[in-house]
């Protein structure tokens, strides 16, 4: 983006005869729905987390380990992360195209409600038995059809809005927006392909069996991690770090390699899921190559995230917001150093079936895209509702509660996933295995108890933050409305060029 | 340097170009995969599911066994001496879809079949810690509860439409043969055993007297379990063996 783009930024509403307001109604209600769903799909996670530690909360068949823990998954993929992306795409795409939602409010707010039942549903129908039984891909045929149809108004109403930007170049945080929402349509529909048994009836078969089916499966989980999970939040990072910090971009080019690279090599990567297993070789060493080169596209996020602090370093100390935006970009550096060493075979030979997967996706998950999330969150709330925070403090407080929650967690799985991978391979001098498989699960004890503890210390900074919020919304309300482009400080739309 | 400007400036051309960007890894990776010939083993022994087989495997899903149970033995000296045989592609052709799993809470599964006996399934999943005292896996008591398999028709034919040779005789004999292979002494199960070949018999869950029930399915799906190939025949260097499976 040029200066001239950068000063009419600030400039542009004067010279309209129409002052620009943006579409905001459906942001709020994506927003609250984030919230909600963090609180939701996270305390399902503190129990399945408990029914591993204390097995006799398996009480009663719709909440047994087996069916809940896809609540758990969808919950916070779908629901806290999905509607977080839908809250902050709308509201980045108008900022930074200086234009209003593309399509009429109640599209919006239909895809809203959309969103919710589908995710509402899909969530009962779990307990109740209905699964495809694919991780992360769970919701049976016809919710499928459902979020394809959301998928369909998503890209819509996104694209058309950047159709009809005012300012010349489509801005960063917008190009990952855009790689998440193609690549997810994309992923969704080839992996959900499937048959029903009758039109009445919520099963289906897929048409891909055995391997195939596998392969296409990990395609889709790894590039939902690679695309939702990553593409996605580096979008939110782009618009909401910078302006937190009110620095620009540490580099413009580093951002186009990244972003380049990052989607052309992500699509690879999801063969490391298979490894030693039946799929051919081939398949799994195009898994490890990209999986490896995935590294330094990540890290270039990273770079561009955390330098971009650059000359505010301070702020670190001061704005907890900052803290949770940049704490973000550390872990997210973290865990893709750890993912690549992970897809390496002999690595992988250790880690995967064991608890260090587990540790792994939530040191992204927890560390980079919750933090990333509750950062947005803390700044879109008082623009959004024209109000200023409650409290600084309890930001503080949810900031110390979710770090110390994650690092009990992380490396309570570390401990517990090396620990039993190297149980599994253990051989006494007599050539046969030292240990039972009921051994390692008897030594895995300690380790659920404390990734609990982690768990519900994590969930208590969502409390904290529901409160804060609540507070926020329901407090005075301050006069300069948020829907006018000049209220939100807009250095970081101008990348070191 | 090139021009970005270019790409940035133009919402179809970027778009184009994302797109493209996506397509190419997973085209090469998966497009493959369906020339079957280099991707599955040709072995012998791999056969459809029987009904109660398939309807077992329906419950193992709706339970979210997968959740903690992979199916899928990697190539290691220690997971060959704990589980058995390693895995190959040509045993999950007829998994629709595939339940390799991805965390083992619990034991591999993938071999399970004939390793223990009926009873001690049903006593295990009745109460696992019974048999296991060190167990975390829930009790699946509830599974003693009849069958429900009215539409059993219609998944047998949908998974004909997917890919599983199902004949029309196989399917109008759907009710017999579950009720042959829980309670063989009842039924026909040397009809069972004509259609499917070594399929396990019952009892299973030791409900002798009443119906078909959820865990007889169940069982009768782990029971059958990573013992369709016969591994005695097996050669893993040239894997050429009978005739080759496939669709």
């Amino acid at each position: 983006m040029s200066a001239q783009a950068a000063t009419s930024t600030a400039g542009s509403t004067q010279t309209q005869a129409q002052p620009l307001t943006y579409a905001d109604d459906a942001i709020r209600l994506f927003t609250i729905a984030t919230v909600l769903w963090a609180f939701i799909g996270m305390a399902a996670g503190v129990f399945i987390a408990a029914q591993l530690a204390f097995p006799w909360l398996n009480f009663h068949e719709w909440v047994n380990f087996g069916r809940f823990r896809p609540v758990h998954t969808s919950g916070v993929i779908l629901g806290f992360g999905g509607n977080a992306l839908l809250a902050t795409s709308f509201y980045v795409v108008q900022r930074a195209c200086q234009t209003r939602l593309f399509g009429p409010q109640w599209l919006h707010i239909t895809m809203f409600w959309l969103f919710q039942v589908v995710l509402l549903s899909a969530a009962g129908s779990y307990v109740l038995g209905y699964t495809q039984s694919k991780e992360y891909a769970e919701p049976e045929w016809i919710f499928d059809i459902l979020i394809s149809v959301r998928l369909l108004a998503f890209l819509v109403v996104y694209v058309g809005t950047l159709v009809k930007r005012k300012e010349p170049h489509i801005y960063v945080a917008n190009w990952f927006f855009l790689a998440y929402i193609v690549a997810v349509a994309m992923l969704h529909t080839v992996n959900n392909i499937s048959i029903p048994i009758s039109l009445f009836s919520l099963h289906s078969y897929s048409v891909y069996s055995g391997v195939q089916s596998a392969m296409i499966q990990w395609w889709y989980g790894h590039n939902m991690v690679g695309f939702f999970l990553t593409a996605g939040f580096i979008g939110i990072m782009y618009y909401f770090e910078p302006n937190q910090a009110e620095r620009p971009i540490y580099s413009y080019r580093l951002s186009i390699v990244h972003f380049w690279a990052l989607i052309f090599l992500y699509i690879w990567a999801g063969p490391h899921h298979l490894h030693y297993t039946a799929l051919p070789d081939w398949a799994q060493t195009l898994g490890v190559v990209f999986s490896v080169m995935l590294w330094m596209p990540s890290w270039g996020g990273m770079v561009n995230g955390i330098m971009t602090l650059s000359g505010a370093w301070h702020k670190l100390r001061t704005d907890p917001i900052m803290r949770f935006l940049v704490v973000a970009v550390a872990f997210y550096g973290m865990s893709t150093f750890e993912g690549p060493l992970m897809s390496i075979k002999e690595v992988n030979a250790l880690s995967h079936y064991t608890d260090w997967t587990v540790g792994h996706v939530h040191s992204g998950a927890l560390g980079w895209v919750a933090f990333v999330a509750f950062g947005a969150i803390y700044y879109l709330v008082p623009r959004l509702w024209r109000r200023t925070l409650h409290s600084i403090a309890l930001i503080e407080v949810h900031f110390w509660l979710a770090s110390i929650g994650i690092l009990l967690y992380i490396t309570a799985m570390w401990v517990s996933g090396i620990t039993q991978g190297l149980m599994w391979r253990t051989y006494d001098e007599n050539g046969f295995l030292l240990y039972t498989f009921s051994d390692t699960v008897a030594m895995l004890h300690p380790y659920y108890v404390t990734r609990f503890l982690g768990g519900v210390l994590y969930l208590a900074g969502v409390v904290v933050m529901m409160y804060n919020l609540f507070r926020t919304v329901t407090g005075p309300i301050i006069a300069r409305t948020s829907s006018t482009p000049v209220s939100a400080p807009q250095a970081g739309l101008t990348p070191a060029e | 340097m090139f021009n970005h400007g270019i790409i940035e400036k133009s919402t179809p051309l970027m778009l184009l170009l994302i797109l493209l960007s996506l397509i190419v890894g997973g085209m090469v990776q998966i497009i493959p995969l369906f020339k079957v010939e280099s991707t599955i083993e040709p072995v012998s022994g791999v056969r459809p599911f029987t009904p109660l087989e398939q309807i077992g495997r329906n419950i193992y899903m709706r339970e979210g066994c997968y959740n903690c149970h992979s199916q899928q033995v990697r190539p290691f000296r220690d997971e060959v001496d704990r589980y058995g045989h390693y895995s190959l592609a040509a045993e999950g052709v007829y998994e629709y879809p595939f339940l390799w799993g991805s965390k083992r809470t619990g034991p591999d599964l993938a071999r399970v079949g004939g390793k223990y006996s009926n009873e001690w399934h049903a006593a295990h999943l009745r109460n696992p810690q019974s048999v296991l005292p060190e167990s975390i896996m829930p009790a699946y008591g509830f599974l003693d509860r009849p069958l429900n398999y009215d539409d059993v028709e219609l998944h047998m034919r949908t998974l004909r439409f997917v890919g599983v040779p199902y004949t029309d005789e196989g399917i109008e004999a759907a009710r017999d043969d579950i009720v042959a292979q829980a309670f063989p002494d009842v039924g026909d199960s040397g009809a069972l055993r004509d259609r499917y070949d070594g399929a396990p018999l019952g009892p299973f869950s030791g409900n002798v007297d009443g119906d078909v029930t959820e865990m007889d399915a169940l069982i009768s799906y782990l029971q059958v379990l990573g013992t369709m190939v016969d591994f005695t025949s097996f050669d893993p260097e040239t894997m050429v063996q009978g005739q080759e499976v496939g669709r």
